[in-house]
């Protein structure tokens, strides 16, 4: 049983360069956390944090209780893939995997066996001689995997591993990377800018931004519950609604309509509100909240229609996602969605603001 | 650019050779594109060497012509037995250098010159290297200041070594006395062995900054990430260079003992001005024999014959060495 711990780590390599303030976080056994954020936020400073590759300022690393801030990162037990693969030119792919068994004195027999059987799992059996330059992309991506799993290690840590590969290839071994975890069982640290990987490969995300957690849950629930107007933004494509809307009498005011405020008595004048495009659809009778508008732009995805509608009345636009075989009217569309489907955050800290159980629903 | 890709094709071969089947269809239509594209490529090697010509021209003119000539007039003898006039002598003059004590042994100081002065600039080079490849504060400065040596004309720097292994008058000896490892002065330039150390530390001091600044560009060329995986691995810093450093570096190191074999068996200024071939001709390189016979003895044919011998021991060299750089091409990069 692995735990792998931060507590409160921090670095700071300049005076006004914190890539990473102060993050606090545990992953268990077989579970995979996946670090999100835009470049520039702190992910890969953390994971070179984890790995040792770089001494935190303040705080600590754990595995099971440990600390490890002042163990070699070779000594750690940690084996990462890195974005460029970090392969070794000049040795061929078998040498490539074996490097950090032979720096261990690991047993011949025992090399080979691990070899085999870790090549045999990636399908790199008639590759081991090959040097890495005369491998393509997706080879030379399974190369620096298998040089990770026939560590055996304790933790693995992964640096945007799938950046590199083109995008029919990426979503495949997308894929083979979420079944090969799933059965390693091991905690896994992965770092990508790429929600898609965040949301289908792991079983916890950390959205980061300036080097802070912005928030820390499964995938499904940052998607339904953002905790800021950040996490609301990063997450979902197309990007959420967010409109920012002035108050006037418990209602939020578009154009000419006025929705109920998630909070009875609230004093301030604006407040943001989100609302994904594909939570939206060409209006029924049904609809509790709708809005007229016309529509200014249309993007054909094939599966959906993205259209870019400006609201009656308002200057400020909403995206829905319908599907391309509805019918509307371009000049006077008229669009639905439920109460439920509204995030709403403070228009100063960015923080979400949970909607009480307002009598709205209940009417 | 079109072989560059080889390397790369290697893998997905397989993948074209299966497909090409499907294409067989449609070679009909294929053909045309290719025609056109044929006559491009003609065209366009066509501007290619009209391009190069005028620097053939001018590689012909320095380069070719000399050679030839050399050539053609070792096969004379022209000296003062001639009263300066050539006369055809076949390989006489090859002959004569076979039997000619003096060019063996100028020919084994050469050697032992140029390996021990290479060898020793590549050791210490490298650690320069290795050193003004870290950060540090006034790295840029060390960098600068580390080619001062390399800048200074040979013959100015050779005067002054000349004086500071001066017995009599020298830094060095003065040194030594002062820490009492010597009480007699001793004549660094007066003893075969102890000249040749001497020049060997001249030429060392002077050339190792080149062979620096060739190794730095290396290191700088490798990855950082692979010694981070190397490290995370469980590498130490010295398993590091052996089994990164080392070998992603052999090219630059091969290029850098190419440039200075060349250089080194060259060797000429710095031997006239420090000890002028002595004592007794024991510091004497192979040029400066070349200088005498030709210069003094005023024998232009064996003079041209001593030439083309070096020449083309020189041409060995570089091809032996332009095959192992090949070579490692290979091994380090994969590519061809």
């Amino acid at each position: 049983m692995t735990t792998l711990q931060l507590e409160n780590l921090r670095k700071q390599f300049a005076p006004d360069v914190i890539p990473v303030k102060d993050i606090s976080l545990s992953v268990e056994d077989g579970e995979f956390l996946t670090l999100l954020g835009p470049s520039g936020c702190g992910k890969s400073t953390l994971l070179r944090l984890i790995a040792g590759l770089e001494q935190p300022t303040a705080g600590a690393v754990k595995i099971g209780g440990n600390v490890l801030n002042d163990i070699a990162p070779g000594d750690r037990n940690m084996a990462m893939v890195f974005q460029s693969y970090a392969l070794y030119p000049h040795m061929n792919v078998s040498e490539n995997i074996s490097t950090s068994l032979r720096l261990k004195n690991v047993p011949q027999e025992e090399i080979k066996r691990r070899i085999a059987n870790v090549s045999e799992k990636l399908g790199l059996g008639h590759l081991l001689n090959r040097k890495p330059s005369a491998l393509s992309g997706g080879q030379r991506q399974r190369v620096a995997l298998a040089r990770a799993l026939v560590r055996d290690p304790e933790v693995f840590l992964l640096d945007e591993p799938l950046s590199n590969l083109d995008a029919l290839l990426r979503e495949q071994v997308r894929q083979e990377l979420k079944e090969l975890f799933k059965s390693q069982n091991k905690p896994v640290v992965y770092v990508t800018h790429d929600q898609t990987e965040a949301m289908t490969l792991s079983s916890k995300v950390a959205v980061l931004l300036d080097g802070i957690i912005q928030q820390l849950d499964p995938p499904r629930r940052i998607y339904t519950h953002p905790a800021n107007k950040f996490v609301a933004g990063f997450v979902g494509s197309p990007q959420m609604n967010l409109l920012t809307l002035n108050c006037n009498q418990n209602k939020a005011i578009l154009g000419d309509y006025g929705f109920p405020l998630p909070q009875k008595g609230q004093s301030a004048k604006m407040i943001d509100m989100g609302l994904r495009p594909e939570d939206i659809h060409i209006a029924t009778p049904e609809d509790e909240l709708t809005v007229e508008g016309h529509v200014f732009l249309e993007e054909n995805f094939g599966r959906e229609v993205l259209l870019s509608v400006k609201v009656k009345g308002s200057d400020q636009t909403l995206r829905a996602l319908i599907p391309p075989d509805d019918e509307w009217d371009n000049e006077n569309i008229k669009l639905g969605w439920s109460h439920r489907q509204m995030h709403w955050f403070d228009a100063q800290s960015g923080e979400r603001i949970e909607a009480a159980d307002s009598p709205v629903l209940a009417s | 650019m079109e072989d560059g890709g080889d390397g790369e094709d290697g893998g997905e071969q397989t993948t074209t050779n299966k497909q090409q089947p499907a294409n067989k269809n449609q070679q009909p239509t294929n053909q045309q594109p290719k025609m056109q594209k044929d006559a491009i490529r003609q065209r366009e090697q066509r501007t290619g060497w009209i391009l190069i010509t005028p620097a053939l021209l001018v590689l012909a003119l320095v380069f070719a012509y000399p050679i030839v000539r050399a050539f053609v007039l070792s096969l004379f003898t022209q000296n003062l037995g001639t009263e300066l006039e050539p006369v055809f002598s076949g390989f006489t003059n090859y002959v004569r250098l076979f039997g000619d004590g003096r060019f063996w042994q100028t020919f084994g100081q050469t050697a032992i010159f140029t390996i021990s002065s290479i060898l020793l600039e590549l050791v210490i080079g490298m650690v320069f290297a290795l050193v003004l490849n870290e950060t540090f504060r006034g790295r840029g400065l060390a960098r600068t200041a580390s080619l001062i040596p390399w800048a200074l004309p040979t013959a100015v720097m050779g005067l002054a070594w000349a004086w500071i292994f001066n017995d009599q008058y020298g830094v060095v000896n003065d040194l030594l006395s002062r820490v009492g490892f010597i009480e007699d002065p001793i004549t660094w330039l007066g003893d075969p062995v102890r000249a040749m150390i001497a020049l060997i530390f001249a030429d060392v001091w002077k050339t190792t900054p080149f062979i620096a600044i060739l190794l730095l560009a290396g290191l700088q060329s490798i990855p950082q990430d692979l010694y981070e995986a190397h490290k995370i691995d469980g590498a130490n810093p010295v398993q590091s260079f052996w089994s990164i450093t080392l070998p992603l570096l052999t090219p630059q190191m091969l290029i850098a003992l190419l440039f200075r074999f060349a250089q080194a068996f060259g060797i000429f200024d710095l031997i006239q001005v420090m000890t002028g071939g002595g004592p007794a001709g024991r510091t004497e390189m192979i040029s400066n024999y070349i200088y005498a016979t030709v210069r003094r003895y005023l024998d232009f044919g064996y003079g041209a014959a001593l030439v083309v011998v070096t020449f083309l021991i020189l041409i060995a060299a570089v091809a032996i060495t332009a095959f192992l750089l090949s070579k490692t091409r290979i091994n380090v990069t994969g590519e061809r």
